[in-house]
C-alpha cells in the first residue's frame, strides 16, 4: 500500500517537474540551445582529452611521445611501456598489494561501519550519544594532520612495515558509520520489531533482516571504501618502507619522481597511471547511477 | 524509550510500555557496545591516541629514535612552535613560504572550483535529458581517479614541450616551462607593466621570514599548474552536489520570478543562488578543508620545488619529521595547520550565517517601490 502511494507521488512529481520545461522549450530558442550545447561539448572535450592523450601516449615510443605529445594516434604502436611494467619492474607486486589492501579495507568497512551504524541508529544504550559525538569530532580532524601521529602509533604497536599496519588503521571510517546510521534511521522499524518478537537475537536481526534491506547504503560504502583505499597514498607512505609492501599509489609516485627511470619515459609513467585508473574506472561505470544518486542523497539532508 | 521520566499518561500504559521496551531491548546495552566496539577501538587507537601522542611530541625534543615516552625525551615547552613562528631561522622561513604558497592556492582554487562546478551544474541542468548523462559522466570522471595518476598525467601535459604548450603555441602563445618555473604569477603580471621590484616598504618588512613583497608574489607558475589540476579534479564532485540541489529546487519560484519580469541573470542571482546557499556552504567548506591539505600532488610531482614554491604546510610537516628528523617541529606544523583549517571553517560559517535580511538585499528590494519601475511593472 505504501509503495503504491509512493509510486503515485513520484509519477506526479516527475510530471509536475517536466511540465515547465516542456512549456519553456519553445521560448528558449534553438540558437540558445545550440550555444549551450556548444559550450558543453567544448568543456567535455577539455575534460576527456587528457585521458585520451594518456592512453595514446602509453602506446607510443619515448621519442614519439616527446615529439608529438598531442596526437591521439601513435606514430608507431608500441607496447614496450606495458611490457617493461609487467616484466621488468615491481609493478605486479604494487598492483597485488593495492588489490589486497582494497579488498580487506572494503570488506572491513562494509561490516564494521554497518554494525556500528545500526547500533547508533537503533540500539538504546547508555553512552550512545557520547559515541556519536566522538565520531563527529573524529570526522572533523583533517587527515593530513594525522600523518606523523599515525606513524608514531603504528611504530609503537610494532606494526610498522607490515600488512597489519597498512590495513588495520583504514579498516573503519567515521564517515561510513555516519552514512549507515542515517540510512538505518530512514527505514521503518516494523520489520525488525517483528523479527525480535519472533525471538531473533540482536545480531541475527541485524544480519538477516536489516542488512539485506540496506543494500543501497552498502553499495555507497563499497564505492567510497574501494575508491578511498585504492587511491590512498599518504597512509602507506608513513606505514611502510619495504619494496614488497609498496602499493600502486606509492610505486607510481616513485616512478613519477624519476627514482626508477632515466630520462622522462612518459609512456611508461602514463601506462602505469592508466592501469591504476582502470579498477576505479570500472567501478565507476558499473555503479555510475548509484554514485550520482548517492551524492544526491547526501545533499538532501 | 527507556528514559526515566515517565510520560504523562495512565500508569498502566506507562508500565506496559516499559515492559514491552525492556522485553525487546534487554540485550541492547551489551549489543550496542559490542557492535560499536570495533569502530571505537580502531578510531581510538589510530586517530584519538595518535593525536594526543603527536601533541606531546610537538612539545618535546624527540628525535625519532625509540619511544617518544622514554626517559631521555624532554619536555621543551613551546620551543618547536616558536622555532616555526618566530625562530628567525630556516624553519620559520620555510613555514612562511609554505603558508604563502598554500594561501594563494586556496585563494585561487576555492573560488574557481566553486564557480566552475556551479557553472557546469547549471549547464548540465539546462541540457535536455538525453545529453545530460553523458556530460555529467565526462565532468565527474576526473574526480574518481587517484591524485597520483592525475599528477603523473599533469606532469606530462604541462611539461616544457607538452600538450598544453603545444596547444598554446598553436594560438601563438609561448607557454612557460610550467613545473620548473618558480616565478610568481602576480610578480610576472607586474613585470609586464614594468614593475620588477617592490617598494622598500614591502621588501623591508617581513612576516614569518618572508618579505611582504614575496608574500604578494602570487602562486608560482608551477603552483598554478597544481591550481588548474585541483579545479579539474574537484569540479565534477561539486557539480554533482549543485546539480542535485538544482533538481530539488523545482521550477515554481523561478517561474514566479519570471512572471515578475526578472531576466535570466536576475533569476539566477536573486532567486536560484540564495536557495542554493546550503549547498554552497557545503562546497566551500569541503573546498577549504581540502585545499589546506595539499600533499599527494606535491609528494608525487614536485617535492616542493622549484625553489620551494610548491611547498605546502602539509608536505613541510612530513619532510620536517621524516626527512629532517625534526619530529617536534613536524608535529607542531601539523597542529598549526589544524588550527588554520578550524579557523577558516569558523570564519566562513560566520560569513555565510543566516541573517534575518541582509542590509544589502533589503536595499536591493526597497528602492523598487520608490524608484522608476524598470521593467518590473506590477
Amino acid at each position: 500500500m505504501t509503495t503504491s502511494t509512493l509510486a503515485d507521488r513520484t509519477i506526479g512529481g516527475t510530471d509536475g517537474g517536466s511540465r515547465p520545461t516542456r512549456r519553456r522549450r519553445p521560448t528558449g530558442t534553438i540558437a540558445a540551445q545550440s550555444v549551450l550545447y556548444a559550450i558543453l561539448v567544448v568543456l567535455a572535450v577539455v575534460y576527456i582529452f587528457p585521458f585520451l592523450v594518456q592512453v595514446a601516449t602509453s602506446f607510443k615510443t619515448d621519442a614519439d611521445a616527446a615529439a608529438n605529445p598531442v596526437s591521439l594516434i601513435p606514430g608507431t604502436w608500441s607496447a614496450a611501456a606495458y611490457e617493461r611494467l609487467f616484466a621488468g619492474s615491481d609493478f605486479p607486486v604494487w598492483f597485488a598489494n593495492s588489490a589486497l589492501v582494497t579488498v580487506f579495507v572494503t570488506l572491513g568497512r562494509v561490516f564494521f561501519d554497518s554494525l556500528a551504524g545500526y547500533a547508533l541508529a537503533r540500539l538504546q544504550f547508555r553512552g550512545r550519544n557520547v559515541v556519536f559525538a566522538a565520531l563527529v569530532a573524529v570526522m572533523s580532524v583533517p587527515l593530513v594532520v594525522l600523518l606523523i601521529p599515525k606513524f608514531l602509533v603504528i611504530n609503537q604497536l610494532g606494526m610498522y612495515d607490515s600488512y597489519a599496519g597498512m590495513i588495520l588503521p583504514l579498516l573503519v571510517d567515521a564517515a561510513g558509520v555516519f552514512i549507515m546510521k542515517n540510512f538505518f534511521e530512514s527505514i521503518p522499524t516494523s520489520v525488525e520489531e517483528q523479527a525480535r518478537i519472533d525471538g531473533a537475537g540482536t545480531f541475527r536481526v541485524f544480519w538477516s533482516v536489516v542488512l539485506p534491506m540496506a543494500r543501497p547504503a552498502l553499495i555507497t560504502i563499497i564505492i567510497l571504501s574501494f575508491q578511498g583505499s585504492w587511491n590512498e597514498l599518504s597512509h602507506f607512505i608513513v606505514a611502510t618502507q619495504s619494496p614488497e609492501l609498496t602499493t600502486l599509489t606509492k610505486g607510481v609516485a616513485s616512478l613519477a619522481s624519476g627514482q626508477l627511470s632515466q630520462g622522462t619515459q612518459y609512456p611508461l609513467k602514463l601506462a602505469a597511471a592508466a592501469i591504476m585508473t582502470i579498477p576505479v574506472a570500472v567501478m565507476f561505470f558499473i555503479f555510475q547511477r548509484r554514485i550520482m544518486n548517492a551524492s544526491e542523497g547526501a545533499v538532501k539532508e | 524509550m527507556t528514559s526515566s521520566t515517565p510520560a504523562p499518561g495512565t500508569g498502566a500504559r506507562v508500565r506496559r510500555e516499559r515492559t514491552r521496551a525492556t522485553g525487546l531491548r534487554r540485550g541492547d546495552a551489551a549489543a550496542g557496545w559490542l557492535f560499536t566496539a570495533p569502530v571505537i577501538v580502531i578510531l581510538g587507537v589510530f586517530l584519538a591516541v595518535p593525536v594526543l601522542m603527536a601533541l606531546w611530541v610537538s612539545f618535546s625534543d624527540w628525535g625519532g629514535r625509540g619511544s617518544p615516552f622514554s626517559g631521555d625525551v624532554d619536555f621543551v615547552g613551546f620551543d618547536n612552535y616558536t622555532a616555526i613562528l618566530a625562530g628567525g631561522g630556516l624553519a620559520e622561513r620555510d613555514f612562511g613560504i609554505a603558508l604563502r604558497n598554500n594561501a594563494w592556492y586556496v585563494l585561487l582554487v576555492v573560488p574557481l572550483q566553486t564557480a566552475l562546478s556551479l557553472f557546469l551544474a547549471v549547464l548540465v541542468n539546462r541540457a535536455i535529458l538525453r545529453g545530460r548523462g553523458f556530460f555529467r559522466t565526462a565532468f565527474y570522471f576526473p574526480s574518481v581517479t587517484s591524485s597520483v595518476a592525475i599528477t603523473v598525467l599533469w606532469l606530462f601535459l604541462f611539461s616544457a614541450t607538452g600538450v598544453v604548450n603545444k596547444v598554446l603555441a598553436a594560438v601563438g602563445i609561448a607557454g612557460p616551462n610550467w613545473f620548473n618555473d618558480p616565478t610568481g604569477v602576480v610578480h610576472n603580471l607586474l613585470g609586464v607593466i614594468g614593475i620588477t621590484s617592490g617598494p622598500t616598504a614591502l621588501t623591508d618588512a617581513d612576516l614569518l621570514g618572508v618579505s611582504l613583497w614575496d608574500w604578494l608574489a602570487g602562486p608560482s607558475v608551477a603552483m598554478s599548474a597544481f591550481v588548474l589540476m585541483a579545479v579539474f579534479t574537484t569540479s565534477g564532485t561539486f557539480m554533482l552536489l549543485f546539480l542535485a540541489a538544482l533538481q530539488n529546487l523545482g521550477g515554481d519560484v523561478t517561474e514566479a520570478a519570471m512572471m515578475d519580469g526578472a531576466n535570466g541573470w536576475q533569476r539566477f542571482w536573486r532567486v536560484t543562488l540564495p536557495r542554493l546557499k546550503p549547498t554552497l556552504f557545503t562546497v566551500l567548506t569541503l573546498g577549504l578543508i581540502g585545499c589546506w591539505q595539499v600533499f599527494d600532488q606535491i609528494y608525487t610531482g614536485t617535492q616542493g620545488g622549484p625553489s620551494k614554491t610548491t611547498l605546502t604546510p602539509a608536505y613541510l610537516s612530513y619532510t620536517a619529521a621524516f626527512n629532517s628528523q625534526d619530529w617536534g617541529q613536524g608535529a607542531a606544523i601539523a597542529f598549526i595547520l589544524f588550527l588554520i583549517i578550524v579557523a577558516f571553517t569558523l570564519i566562513q560559517r560566520w560569513i555565510l550565517r543566516d541573517r534575518p535580511v541582509s542590509k544589502r538585499r533589503a536595499a536591493a528590494y526597497l528602492p523598487k517601490a520608490t524608484k522608476t519601475t524598470d521593467g518590473m511593472t506590477r
